[in-house]
Formats: C-alpha cells, structure tokens, sequence
C-alpha cells in the first residue's frame, strides 16, 4: 500500500486488437508472446463494452483495466489490484487528451501511424518507469510538441568540438585500458 | 506533420488496409538506417527511420546483439544534429536498446553535455536517459549534476531527476540517499508534480527509519500539499504510520483520523477515493469512524462516470464483508446498479447486496439476479454463485429458494468452471444445512442425468454414494445412478459401480438389488469397470459369503487411502513379479515433501467436492494423521494439542529447522521440521540428540530418523519423550541435529557415495504449561462462569513487577497460561488504570477452566494482578495458579 501509484502498461490498440502502440512498465509479461497474450485478453474483453463518452472499466487477473475508444483506437491503462482506479483514470485522460491534441482531433488509427513518433513520445513523457511523470494533456502535447531548433552554437562548430570531445574521451579509454 | 484528413466513406476498405508500415521489413529498415552516417544529416529522414526501428521493437520484433549494437553507434552520431525533435526520437531509440555498459560510455559525454544544456527539453530528457544505462561507478561522476537538478527551477528537469532518483534507490541506495537535502527543498516547490515526486522519493529513502517517516507524516498532513497524486500518497503513508502506531493506542481518538476525514472534502475526487477507502481499510475501524468515507462512496455511487461507480462499489464490496451493516444504507443505489451496462459493476452490485441483504430480502433480490444471470459472463456468474453459497449458509431458512436458484441455473447453459461452481455450492449446502440434504441431492441427481464434464459426473457420483445411503429412502437414487452404467463413458460407468457398491455395503435391504445390478455390469465393454464389480460383487458377499465380512467391506469402500500416492506409485513400480504378492503394508508412509501449505496464502475457495470443510483444526487433523501413521507413535492416543512451530535455528542459516510440540495424555512428542538451504549437499539418517537433564519427569522412549534430506525438500524427523499421565510437566531440552553429509554435483545432481558424519548445534527448546491448554473460547462467559462450581474457585494476588503499560502486562500472562482471550478483554484502553481480563481454555485431560484477571497498575508501573479461577478439577484451579506463581 505504500507504495507509489503506478501504471503497470499503457496500450494503443486498433480495433482489431493489433498494437499501434504498447509500452510496458512491469515483469509481469516477461516475453512478447505473455504480452500479446495478455492485449488479447483486455481486447476481448473490452471490445463489446461502449466506452466513446465516458472511461470505462474492468478487472481481470489482478488487473484493474481503464480504457476509452475513439473512431478504431482503443487506448488502455493497466494498474495492479490495488491502485487506485481513479489515478489509472487520470493517466489515461492525460494519454487520451495529449493524443487529441497532438493528432490535431484527428485521431484514428492511420493518423497515429503516420505520427507514430508523437505518439511515442508523448507515452515517454507521461510514465517513466511506471512512475506517472504528468497527466495534464496540454503539457504532456507542449513537451511533445516542441520542434524547435536549439538555438545553442552554431551547427558546424557544434559539430567539431563534439567530435574533439568524442575522441578525447576515446583515446583517455584506450590509454587508461 | 498531421495532414487534414480526406473522409472517404465509400472506400473504407482501402483506410483500413493503409498504414504507413505496411510490409516494413526488418533488414530493409536496418540498411535504411545507414543515413545515419551520412556526412549531410537529414534530420527529417533520420527521424522517420528512428520511428520505423520503434515501430519495430514496439511490435515485439527483436534485434541480435550485433544489430542492436550497430543501431547504436549509427544512433550515437545522431548527436551531432541539432534538431531537438531528432534528439527526442535519439533519446527514445537509446532507452529502447538498452546498451551494454562499454556502449554507455559512448554516449555518456554527450549525454552529460545535454544534461548542461540551455534547453531545458534535453536536460530533463537526457537525464532519464542517463540514468536509466548508467551502473554506480557513473553515478559518482554525474551526482553533483543530479543534485542541482533536482532542485532546478524548471519543474521538468526536476521531476526528471527526482524520478530517475525513485529508480536509482533500487540499485544504488547509498547513493541516492545522500540527496536527503535537495529532495526536502523539492518538497517546497510550487510545482505540484515536483512535489509529488519528491514525496514519494523522500518517503522511500526514509521508508526503514519509523521515526522519520512518522515526523514525515506529522508535518505534512498540517501543511498544504498541492498536487492531489502527492495528497493520495501522503494517505498511502498515514496508513502505515497509523497501522505501525496500532500496538500502543488502542481505543480513544485514532491518530491522523481527521487528518483522513477531512481529505474526504478535497475538491480531487482521486483523493476522496483514496481516503475514504483509507478509512475502511484501518485495523479495526469503528462504525463512527466508517460513516463519513461510506457517505462519500454512497455519492461515487450515481456518478455518470463508470470510474468511479465502480472504485466505490468495490470499495463496499470489501468493507460489506467485515461490517455489512454499514453498507446497508446504500442498498438503495446499489440495486440500481444490477441494471448497470457495465456488468463489473452491475457483478459487485449484485453481491454487496447479497452481503448485506436481510432475511426478507432475499427472495426479492434473488428475482432481480435471476434476470440479470442471463447476459453476463460466466466468470461473473462464478462471482454470483459463490456469494450466493455465502448468502444461504447466513440464512439457512432461505435454502428452499437458493437451492432452487442453483439448481435453475445448473441447468442452464454454461463452462465448466461455472458448473463446478455451482455443484461445489450445492455440495458445501448439503453438508451445512441438514434439511437441504434431499432436495440438494436430487438436484445433482438431476444434473448428471445431462452432464457433458466427466470430471464432475464422477465427483457427484462419489458424493452420492457418501451421503446417499444416509438419506430416508435411498433407493430413489439407484435410478439415476444405474442410467449412468448404460449411458456414460467408462470413467463414469466405472464411477457410477462404485457408487453402487457403497448403497448395497450401507443399506441391508438394497442389497440383493445392487447384486442384480452388478452383475449386469460384469459384461461391460471396459475392463475398469468390470473388475470393480467383480470386486465389489466379492467384497460384499454376493456368493453367499459369510456376513462378518461387512465391516471390511465398508472399511475398505469407505476408507481413504493411508498411504501417498506417490510412495505407492514408486513401490508399485519397484515391485517384481514373483510368487510374493504385493504387501500395501510394506509401502512407506512418511511424506517425502510436506507441502508448506500453512505459509501459503490461505485459498479464498472454501474447499468443495472431495476435500473434507476446513476449519481451524485442519493442521491439527494432518499432524494427527501423520503421527498416527508412524507405528512407533501409533499407540499414545489421541493427539491433545500441537504447538505453533518453533524456530530452532536464525533465518539464513545452512539448515533451517523448526519444531512442533505434540503433547498426548502420557507423551510429549517432538516433531523437527527440516530444510536443508545448500544445493551441493545431501543428508542423509538425520536425527536430533536431546538432552533431557534439565526435564527430570521426562524419559525419551522413541525416535524416528529421517533417511534422506535433500536440498530444498523438507523433511522430518521426531522423538517422543514420555512424562506422567495427565501431569503439565516442564523442562527444558538442549537439540544437536546430527547426519551424514554427502557431496552432491549440482550439474548432475548425483550424491557421492561416501558420507561424513557431521552435527549441527540447534537452540534449546522448552516444554511450557502453556502447552497443556488449548485455546477454547466460550460465548458467553458470564453464563459459563456461574455455571462452574463455586468450590473449585482458587483466587489469590499477585505483583507483577513494574511494567511500561497494563497491556503488556495482559499479555504477558495471557502467554503464560496459553488461554484464549473472550470477549475482547485483551485489548486494554490506552492509559487506562485498571483491567479485567477473562480467559477460557482447556486443561490437558480435557479439564474446562476459565480465569478472571483483575490488573491495577499504579503511579511507579507496579503492577498487581488478582487471579480467580474456576475449572471442572479443582487441582486444576491450583495448578494454573502453581503456573503463575512460578512464571
């Protein structure tokens, strides 16, 4: 019980079932096949339940499952027996909103494809670890958003001074081995 | 990037076929990602191949060591760009491959570069990339960095670094908990985030040191604290606190209460969540204490939002079943939620309800549930019919209509854990409630006349041949068992002989007609079943065989088989034919492995079919089992008590060994559990040498060696000491565990064949007269109290001694006397002067006794106790008072 609140998988499945998108945060699945086996099994499971307007929820196997579809995405908070069911609501909110945002309302399976890079940064931005790092949509879409170019040293400059500092640090290796 | 999107209606097939994956191919995205080397970077191009590599991995594709090693240092010159949505897609791709530490060295310089930079995005970022390759001898280096991120203005970098913290504490603790001071101030921040992850990591570098995190605790639940995750977490830690602090304040205000009652107001539904289940989750919470968090629950309950009707229904679910009354009041809302769509809720509803339902409710409740049977689940369903089981054994008047529910729904379509549900409910209903019995039984009869799962036809019909034959008129049940020799499969025929067998040996009059019927059964097409009934038809005499053999035929189709199967498998299988015939007899009976099953979490299923209801004594009943298989133990009688195993030996030794304490009437006996912890040993002709000099009345008149103990299988081996008849002696006993050890090859896992001898020294062990009295309570004991004889009542006073409180002092002779507390009058009110405490048990001989404790404690700790006790014996009355006396 004293224990952090933590997420133990975040899934983007298509309406099929098939992944677009899984990050897992748990040994409970230790290969791929316990994995696959384990999205089949919340697929099913889910799959004749309505949750378009509100989250909705299920237990099985010592997993209490938050999940929410939208057009053919069905997005999936996992947590162990014990959590919180409305902190694993939060998390998915926070997911499900950011995606919305950062796919620019247009969200379905072919667009979160084409971003797959957002999606998965934005997956890295809200969970490290099974740690919640945030749940607010607009900051967790800010963070991914960001495609600036930084505006430290100038490109070709940058790029020498790294390089020296690469070798150094390969030839310090080398000498002390 | 997101391009608006065309809405084509009419070609949908061709939407769902598109993705931008399609036909990827693992070797062909490696060589792609040889424009990672290009002189020229294309950061957009770069990007997309990092993205087509995740997709890969994402998919459960794996890469061999040299891929994943050349995706690396492809990746690592990546930092060469300075596009920050590259660096993103870098950042990932590392974390992903996870590199071996002489890869991390590559990329630890820039990395640590990042972690310097202007933008706060790579700082934070290449923190937790950091810090998830890094090893400790790194750690070192890049400490100082971490400390002042932790503290940095950008609530980001901070988080991040806090974070990385939480994980760097598992592998490099001594480390991470030098950061006490920064993680404080993180405290402070305004950020909520920050400060929730700077709670949970103090909390956890903290988590050993009580004190700590009580002051932890203390000072927070006063402040402020903003984000509602670090509000949750802070009533995650008051519990521990509250539960750590439960030894010493026992009633009164409960510390922190209010602190978790008013969390109940927070205007974060998370939070109210987590107090008020908080609240219903305290070590012996009050009905005062539960009434706010069930208000708010109550609320949750007609929430449109699925969430949370189903956080508060589970929530009640659990407390309905320690304090049903309190959930009472919501019954209302509950029954609305059968109806719920989401049939989780509508599951948990429905058995709150049956939880807390009354008497008359139950027929009405049982109307809703049968509508609602049909279009859930089986697992829910299984859910249903256990709480149903639990619902009938409450009110055994209702059986009629729950048995007719189960018997409806048995008939009903469903799998087989389902139906086994519901057989094992019928089966435990049975058992527990006498007037059940008949109908219940035909309602199985019933069920086996269409039953497609063998395993549970042949359960049913080992149960009908138990209780059948018991029953006013058996011969109603022959029918249904003899259809099942025509029309099932061999293993059910086989069965259904058996059964047959068990009515004819147990009713008289029935017999000549189950010989008719056997006899039928000598032409079966199996041969399973044909031997039984040419068994049977032998056992029970049909060829005019003498009638004395009755008892033996009950008592061999009635007993159950005093030998493990396994030992009788390995000596079925040892046997050579010859003109001996095999002995049942010469099959050992000492269990090779006994199962820890007492440290097991105890199976929330009661146990159904086959297994007998467990109760307490069922550790009582396998020891009793067990010593009585041993010959040499055979003859003391009926087992009167066995202790709680003693550890003999610290935690973490090379042989662990414990003992449990069997006292019989004239006998003492010792039964050593052993493991032995190391893998290339084998012992072999284990015994216990014990001393018995300082336990004069004791005598050792038996020992039984174990013959092998291998590494990691219990094993045990006794001894039995013999004392006077009926007498509480004490002693004290010194043990050396003595054997011979041999070598084994764990890569073989074969013992060599010389041994050595070798003795292991255990600590002592004592024989109390707590171990003469079972813990029996009673009811009522003021009714019992005045119905025991006055004459047999010794009362006396006696100093205790200064103590730090009257409850350790309660407990202190409790422990002596091995009593079993009534009535609650253990626990004694904090700070209270005076206490009564009242004990009842059961002397060796089977001598009722029960004490009156009366303590007072006064302003020096001396404590006083006055002792009055009443037993059937009065020489009992003295020898309890000879124990405290002595004590």
């Amino acid at each position: 019980m004293e224990k952090c609140p933590s997420v133990k998988s975040i899934l983007l499945l298509d309406s099929e079932g098939k992944r677009v998108a899984v990050k897992y945060y748990s040994d409970d699945w230790p290969t791929n096949a316990a994995k696959e086996a384990f999205e089949k099994d919340v697929f099913t499971k889910t799959q004749k339940t309505n949750a378009r307007t509100e989250a909705e929820i299920a237990m099985f196997e010592n997993n209490v499952v938050v999940y929410k579809f939208v057009q053919d995405l069905h997005f999936f908070v996992t947590g162990g027996e014990d959590e919180n069911e409305l902190i694993l609501a939060t998390v998915l909110q926070g997911f499900f909103d950011a995606v919305g945002l950062l796919l620019r309302g247009n969200v379905d399976k072919r667009e979160a494809l084409e971003n797959l890079d957002l999606i998965l940064l934005c997956l890295d931005e809200i969970v490290d670890g099974g740690i919640i790092l945030e749940t607010d949509a607009t900051v967790i879409a800010g963070k991914v958003a960001s495609h600036s170019i930084d505006a430290g040293a100038p490109l070709s400059e940058q790029t020498i001074s790294q390089a020296l500092a690469t070798a150094r640090e390969h030839l310090t290796r080398s000498l002390l081995k | 990037m997101a391009q608006p999107l065309v809405k084509k209606d009419d070609d949908h097939d061709d939407e769902a076929e598109y993705s931008p994956f399609l036909g990827i191919e693992k070797g062909a995205v490696l060589q792609e990602a040889r424009v990672f080397n290009d002189p020229q970077l294309d950061p957009r191009r770069c990007s997309q191949v990092i993205t087509k590599l995740l997709y890969l991995l994402n998919q459960g594709e794996t890469f061999t060591k040299i891929e994943a090693t050349e995706v690396f240092f492809a990746v690592t010159k990546l930092f060469q760009s300075r596009d920050l949505g590259l660096r993103r897609m870098v950042y990932l791709m590392i974390k992903e491959l996870s590199p071996s530490s002489d890869e991390v060295i590559i990329v630890t310089s820039s990395l640590m570069k990042d972690m310097n930079s202007k933008t706060d995005m790579y700082r934070a970022n290449a923190i937790r990339v950091l810090c998830r390759i890094t090893d400790g001898t790194l750690l070192t280096q890049i400490e100082r960095y971490l400390k002042q991120a932790i503290v940095d203005k950008n609530p980001v970098v901070a988080s991040a670094a806090l974070v990385s913290g939480i994980h760097l504490l598992q592998s490099n603790p001594e480390i991470v908990k030098r950061w006490s001071n920064e993680v404080q101030e993180a405290m402070q921040s305004r950020a909520a985030l920050v400060q929730f992850h700077a709670l949970a990591l103090l909390h956890q570098i903290r988590q050993n040191d009580r004190l700590a995190v009580s002051k932890l605790v203390t000072s927070l639940t006063r402040g402020t604290v903003r984000s509602p995750l670090a509000q949750c977490l802070l009533i995650r830690y008051t519990c521990q606190v509250i539960r750590e602090s439960a030894g010493n304040t026992q009633t009164g205000e409960r510390p922190f209460y209010d602190y978790l009652e008013s969390c109940l107001r927070h205007k974060a539904e998370m939070v109210i969540f987590e107090a008020a289940r908080a609240i219903t989750e305290l070590n012996g919470v009050t009905s005062r204490e539960l009434t706010p968090a069930i208000t708010v629950l109550q609320l949750f309950l007609s929430s449109s939002k699925p969430v949370l009707r189903f956080a508060a229904v589970r929530t009640l679910n659990k407390v309905a079943m320690m304090h049903p009354m309190a959930v009472t009041n919501c019954n209302i809302d509950m029954e609305s939620l059968i109806s719920d769509q989401n049939r989780s809720i509508a599951t948990l509803a429905i058995t709150t309800l049956l939880k807390t339902g009354n008497e008359s409710s139950v027929d009405r409740l049982m109307k809703q549930i049968t509508n609602f049977m049909s279009d859930i689940a089986d697992e829910f369903k299984i859910v249903v019919v256990e709480a149903i089981r639990s619902l009938c054994l409450k009110f055994p008047l209702k059986y009629r209509s729950l048995m007719n529910f189960l018997s409806n729904i048995l008939r009903e379509e469903g799998g087989f854990e389902y139906k086994k549900a519901i057989v094992d409910s019928i089966v435990i209903l049975i058992r527990d409630i006498p007037d059940a019995k008949e109908s219940g039984l035909l309602h199985l009869c019933e069920f086996i006349e269409d039953c497609e799962f063998t395993y549970l036809s042949t359960q049913i019909l080992h149960f009908l041949g138990i209780e059948g034959p018991k029953t006013s008129d058996p011969s109603k049940y022959i029918r249904y068992i003899y259809n099942r020799v025509h029309l099932e499969n061999a293993t059910v025929r086989a069965s259904a002989v058996s059964t047959l067998a068990k009515f004819g040996a147990m009713v008289d009059s029935l017999k000549p007609r189950i010989f008719v019927l056997l006899r039928r059964c000598l032409f079966d097409s199996d041969d399973e079943v044909r031997d039984r009934a040419t068994l049977y038809l032998n056992t029970l005499g049909a060829d005019g065989a003498m009638d004395e053999t009755n008892e033996d035929a009950s008592e061999f189709l009635f007993g159950s088989l005093d030998v493990p199967l396994v030992n009788l498998e390995t000596s079925l299988k040892n046997y050579e034919s010859s003109d001996e015939p095999f002995d049942i007899s010469s099959v050992p009976r000492e269990v090779k492995v006994q199962p820890l099953a007492e440290k097991k979490a105890p199976s929330k299923k009661p146990a159904g079919l086959g297994a007998p209801p467990s109760g307490p004594t069922a550790t009582v009943d396998a020891y009793e089992k067990l010593l009585s298989s041993i010959p040499e133990f055979s003859s003391f009688g009926n087992l009167f008590k066995s202790s709680a195993p003693v550890e003999l030996t610290e935690a973490e030794t090379e042989y662990a060994v414990n003992v449990v304490k069997h006292i019989f009437d004239q006998h003492v006996v010792f039964q050593y559990n052993c493991t032995n912890t190391i893998p290339e040993q084998l012992l072999e002709n284990v015994t216990v040498l014990v001393d018995s000099s300082e336990a004069e009345e004791f005598a050792e008149v038996a020992s039984k060696p174990l013959q092998s103990l291998p590494y990691d299988s219990p094993g045990q081996t006794f001894v039995a000491f013999e004392k006077p008849q009926g007498v509480p002696a004490v002693g004290k006993f010194s043990n050396i565990l003595k054997f011979i050890v041999k070598e084994v090859d764990t890569s073989t896992g074969e013992a060599e064949d010389d041994g050595v001898e070798d003795e292991y020294r255990l600590e002592d062990l004592e024989v109390v007269a707590a171990d003469y009295m079972q813990k029996v309570g009673v009811s009522n004991f003021r009714n019992a109290w005045e119905n025991m004889n006055p004459d047999s009542e010794r009362v006396d006073e006696y100093g205790l001694g200064p103590r730090e409180n009257l409850s350790e002092a309660v407990n202190a002779v409790i422990n002596l006397l091995g009593m079993q507390p009534c009535e609650g009058t253990e626990v004694v009110p904090s700070n209270s002067r005076s206490h009564t405490c009242l004990l009842s048990g059961v002397f060796i001989g089977n001598v009722r006794v029960l004490v009156r404790l009366s303590f007072g404690i006064d302003g020096e700790k001396e404590v006083a106790m006055k002792l009055a006790v009443r037993s059937d014996d009065e020489s009992v009355s003295d020898a309890i008072h000879e124990i405290v006396a002595s004590g």
